[in-house]
C-alpha cells in the first residue's frame, strides 16, 4: 500500500529526513518509535502535504500512484488520513458541519454520491457508539475548548468517519492520561480491518501495550535503523534510545 | 480674478433650493448649515477624519436633487421582506416616504412611527430640540448637507414602559432613475424610560445605480430603555452612502448593535456613542466586506461619561479584490467615568494582495478604575487551520471560504433573533469570492 524509499526532507532548510525506506502493507500497524528529533512528526509532515517540509530526494508511492504530488485534499481523498499531535481549533466552524464538508468532499472527488444531513446524521451516530463520544462534541467548532483527551478521541472520531486506508497516527497517545488512552486505543482496534494501514508514530511503547503492532520500527537520525516485532518496543522500553548509536553506528551516524 | 470654479458635487448642491417647511426654526436652521457648508465645503485629506477616504471620485459627479417621480417607481413589496422582521414597516424609496409600501396599520400602544415630513406637519415642536442643531466641525460636511436637504426620514418614538415585541423595520431603497440622484434622511429614534425595542434598518438597492444618499439619525435612550438595532446595508453598488448615527444611553440605558456593511461603492458611517447615564451599557458588533473596488469605512466613537459604564465592540473586515476597508475605533473614558469598562476589537482579513484595510484604534482615559483592552490585527488565514482542513479532504477554496465565513459570523453569535441571524449568515457567506 504504502512504499517509501530513500526519503530525504528538509525543514527550514535543515535536513531532518535521511535515507528513509518503509514498506507498510494493507491490514497491518507499524509503529514508528524513536527518540525526539528522529524526523518522528516529520514523516508524518510529509506524507500528509504540509507546506514547509521540502522533499529533495526519495519516492512515496501509494497505492501506485506518487502521493508526493498530490494536494493535501487529493491524499485525503486517496484515503491518507493524519491524526495531529496538536489538532487545531477552529472557533466559528462546526465540528458537525466540518467534517460532512470533508466527507462529502472526498466523496465527490472520487465520484461518489454526497451524503445528505439525514444520511450524515445516520453515519455519525453509529461511529459515535463505537467510539464512546458524547454527542455534544458535533455540536461545538471544532477542537475549540476541547480538553487535550478530547481533541485526540475527535481525531479518532474523524478518522471513523472518514475511513482512510492509510491512517498516520502523529504522537496520539502523547499527553493523555491512561484512561483516554484507552479509549484512544479501543478506538484504533474497532478500525483495524485487512484493507486499512496504520502508521503509529510515537516516542512511548505506552500505547503498544493497547494497539499491538504488527511491525515495530527504530526511527534516528532521519532514517530507519531497526525494524522488528513488537519485541522491539519493549526492549526500547527497557534500554532506552540511547544504545541506538552503538547498535548502528555505521547507519545512525549524519 | 475670478472664483475657482466649484466642485460639480458642491456646485449641484448650493444650486439645489433648499426645502421650504414654514417653520421658521427649521428654515433657519437649513440656512445655516448651508452657510456653514458652503463656507467650508467637503472635507478633503487634510481633515484627519477624512485621511482615508477621498472624496474626490465623488465630489467630481453632479447629482440631482431629490427624485420628483420617487412616488410612483416600481417596488416589488415581497423584495423588501427581511426574515425573522414581522413588525411595523417605514420605507422610503430614493429619499421618499411610500406610504404604499409600509405597514403601519395597527400600532401597538405607546408605539409611534411615522415620515419626518408628517411628524413635523403634526406638530414640529417635539422635534425642535434635535433639528436645531448646527454643524460647525470640518469633518461634519455630509452632516450639514443633510441638515440642510433632508425632507423627510423616520420619527420613531416608544413611550415610557413600553415594550415593543415585534421588530420595527426601516427600508431605505434606492432605485434606478432617470440620472444620478442625491438625497438625504434624518431618523429620530427615542426610547422613553424603561422601554423596550428591537429595531432593523435595512438599506438596499431595487437595481443599479450611483446616487448619492446621506442619512443622519438620533438615538436617544433614556433610563433603563433597551434597543436592540441591526443594520443590514446593501446598496447598490455604483451608490455612494454617507452615514451618521448618533447614540445618547442615560442611566442604566443597554444598547445591542449588530452591523453588516455589505453594499455600495463608497460607504461611510459615522457612529458615536455616549454613555451619559451610570450604568449605561452599549456592545457594537459589526463586520464590512468590501469587494470589488468598494470603499468602506466606518468610524465607530464611543464616550463614556458616566460611573461605570460599560462598552464592548467586536469589528470584523473582509477586504479581496482592489477594495478597501477602513476602521477607526476610538474610545475616550472622560473624567469622572469612573469604574467603567470598555473593550474593542478590529480583526480584519485580507483575501488579495491588491486589498487593503486600514484600521486604527485609539484609546484616551482620563478616569480612574478603568478596565479597557483594545486590539487591532489586519491579516491573512491562518495557515495551521487552512492545513487542517485540507487534510481531511477539504479543498483549497473551499476551506478558505469556510474559514472566512467563520470569521465574520463571530459578529453575529449573540444576535437573539434566530431567523435573521441566519438570514444574515448566508448573505455574508454569499459575499464572499467564490
Amino acid at each position: 500500500m504504502l512504499k517509501i524509499e530513500n526519503l530525504h526532507a528538509r525543514v527550514e532548510g535543515k535536513e531532518i529526513l535521511k535515507g528513509l525506506s518503509l514498506t507498510v502493507n494493507a491490514g497491518e500497524v507499524h509503529a514508528i518509535m524513536g527518540p525526539n528529533g528522529a524526523g518522528k512528526s516529520t514523516l508524518g509532515n510529509v506524507l500528509s502535504g504540509r507546506d514547509g517540509y521540502e522533499v529533495t530526494a526519495g519516492t512515496v508511492i501509494y497505492n501506485g500512484v506518487d502521493l508526493l504530488a498530490l494536494a493535501p485534499e487529493e491524499r485525503a481523498a486517496a484515503g491518507v488520513f493524519l491524526a495531529f499531535q496538536y489538532p487545531v481549533e477552529i472557533p466559528g466552524v462546526n465540528n458537525t458541519y466540518f467534517l460532512r464538508a470533508a466527507l462529502n468532499a472526498q466523496r465527490k472527488s472520487r465520484g461518489e454520491k454526497e451524503l445528505d444531513s439525514m444520511q450524515f446524521l445516520k453515519l455519525v451516530r453509529e461511529k459515535l457508539k463505537v467510539m464512546q463520544i458524547s454527542d455534544e462534541l458535533l455540536h461545538r467548532a471544532v477542537n475549540e475548548g476541547f480538553s487535550g483527551g478530547e481533541k485526540k478521541r475527535n481525531e479518532i472520531f474523524q478518522m471513523a468517519v472518514l475511513e482512510p486506508q492509510l491512517a498516520i497516527l502523529d504522537e496520539t497517545d502523547s499527553g493523555l492520561d491512561i484512561d483516554a488512552l484507552k479509549h484512544v486505543a479501543d478506538g484504533v482496534n474497532a478500525l483495524r480491518s485487512p484493507d486499512r494501514a496504520f502508521l503509529m508514530i510515537t516516542h512511548y511503547q505506552r500505547l503498544l501495550d493497547y494497539v499491538v503492532p504488527d511491525v515495530v520500527h527504530v526511527l534516528a537520525g532521519g532514517r530507519i535503523v531497526e525494524t522488528g516485532d513488537k519485541s522491539l518496543a519493549l526492549k526500547l522500553e527497557a534500554h532506552g534510545y540511547a544504545g541506538l548509536a552503538e547498535r548502528q553506528p555505521a547507519r545512525a551516524s549524519a | 480674478m475670478s472664483e475657482p470654479a466649484l466642485l460639480p458635487l458642491v456646485a449641484s448642491l448650493v444650486d439645489a433650493p433648499l426645502p421650504v417647511s414654514g417653520i421658521a426654526w427649521l428654515d433657519a436652521m437649513r440656512r445655516d448649515n448651508r452657510e456653514v457648508f458652503v463656507a467650508g465645503g467637503l472635507p478633503l485629506a487634510r481633515v484627519e477624519a477624512w485621511k482615508y477616504t477621498a472624496l474626490r471620485g465623488l465630489a467630481r459627479r453632479p447629482f440631482v436633487d431629490g427624485d420628483a417621480a420617487a412616488l410612483t417607481r416600481a417596488v416589488d413589496p415581497s423584495a423588501l421582506a427581511l426574515p425573522g422582521v414581522d413588525g411595523a414597516r417605514l420605507v422610503f424609496v430614493n429619499g421618499a416616504f411610500r406610504a404604499d409600501l409600509s405597514a403601519l396599520d395597527a400600532l401597538p400602544a405607546g408605539l409611534t412611527l411615522q415620515p419626518l415630513s408628517q411628524a413635523l406637519h403634526a406638530d414640529p415642536d417635539p422635534l425642535r430640540f434635535v433639528l436645531s442643531r448646527r454643524h460647525y466641525e470640518a469633518d461634519e460636511a455630509f452632516t450639514q448637507i443633510n441638515a440642510a436637504h433632508a425632507r423627510d426620514g423616520a420619527v420613531l418614538r416608544v413611550a415610557d414602559g413600553v415594550r415593543i415585541d415585534a421588530p420595527l423595520h426601516l427600508v431605505f431603497l434606492g432605485a434606478p432613475a432617470e440620472g444620478d440622484l442625491a438625497w438625504h434622511l434624518r431618523n429620530v429614534i427615542e426610547l422613553g424610560e424603561g422601554a423596550a425595542l428591537t429595531l432593523v434598518e435595512h438599506h438596499l438597492a431595487s437595481g443599479e445605480q450611483a446616487h448619492l444618499s446621506t442619512v443622519v439619525g438620533d438615538i436617544e435612550l433614556r433610563e433603563g430603555a433597551h434597543l436592540h438595532h441591526t443594520v443590514l446595508q446593501q446598496a447598490a453598488s455604483g451608490t455612494s452612502l454617507i452615514r451618521r448615527t448618533g447614540l445618547r444611553l442615560h442611566a442604566r440605558a443597554h444598547a445591542t448593535l449588530h452591523l453588516a456593511e455589505l453594499g455600495g461603492a463608497l460607504v461611510r458611517h459615522d457612529l458615536r456613542a455616549e454613555l451619559i447615564g451610570d450604568g449605561a451599557q452599549l456592545e457594537t458588533r459589526g463586520v464590512f466586506m468590501p469587494h470589488g473596488r468598494q470603499h468602506v469605512d466606518t468610524q465607530l466613537a464611543i464616550r463614556h461619561q458616566a460611573l461605570n459604564t460599560a462598552s464592548n465592540s467586536t469589528w470584523r473586515g473582509v477586504a479581496s479584490d482592489r477594495a478597501r476597508g477602513v476602521f477607526r475605533g476610538a474610545i475616550v473614558v472622560a473624567p469622572g467615568a469612573d469604574g467603567s469598562d470598555a473593550s474593542l476589537s478590529n480583526k480584519n482579513l485580507l483575501l488579495s494582495g491588491s486589498a487593503e484595510i486600514d484600521t486604527k484604534p485609539e484609546l484616551e482615559i482620563y478616569a480612574d478604575e478603568v478596565k479597557a483592552a483594545h486590539g487591532a490585527t489586519v491579516g491573512q488565514l491562518d495557515e495551521r487551520s487552512l492545513f487542517y482542513l485540507r487534510s481531511r479532504g477539504i479543498p483549497l477554496a473551499e476551506a478558505r471560504a469556510l474559514l472566512t465565513a467563520a470569521f465574520c459570523r463571530t459578529v453575529l453569535d449573540d444576535l437573539p433573533n434566530a431567523v435573521l441571524r441566519e438570514h444574515l449568515s448566508s448573505l455574508l457567506i454569499a459575499q464572499l469570492p467564490g
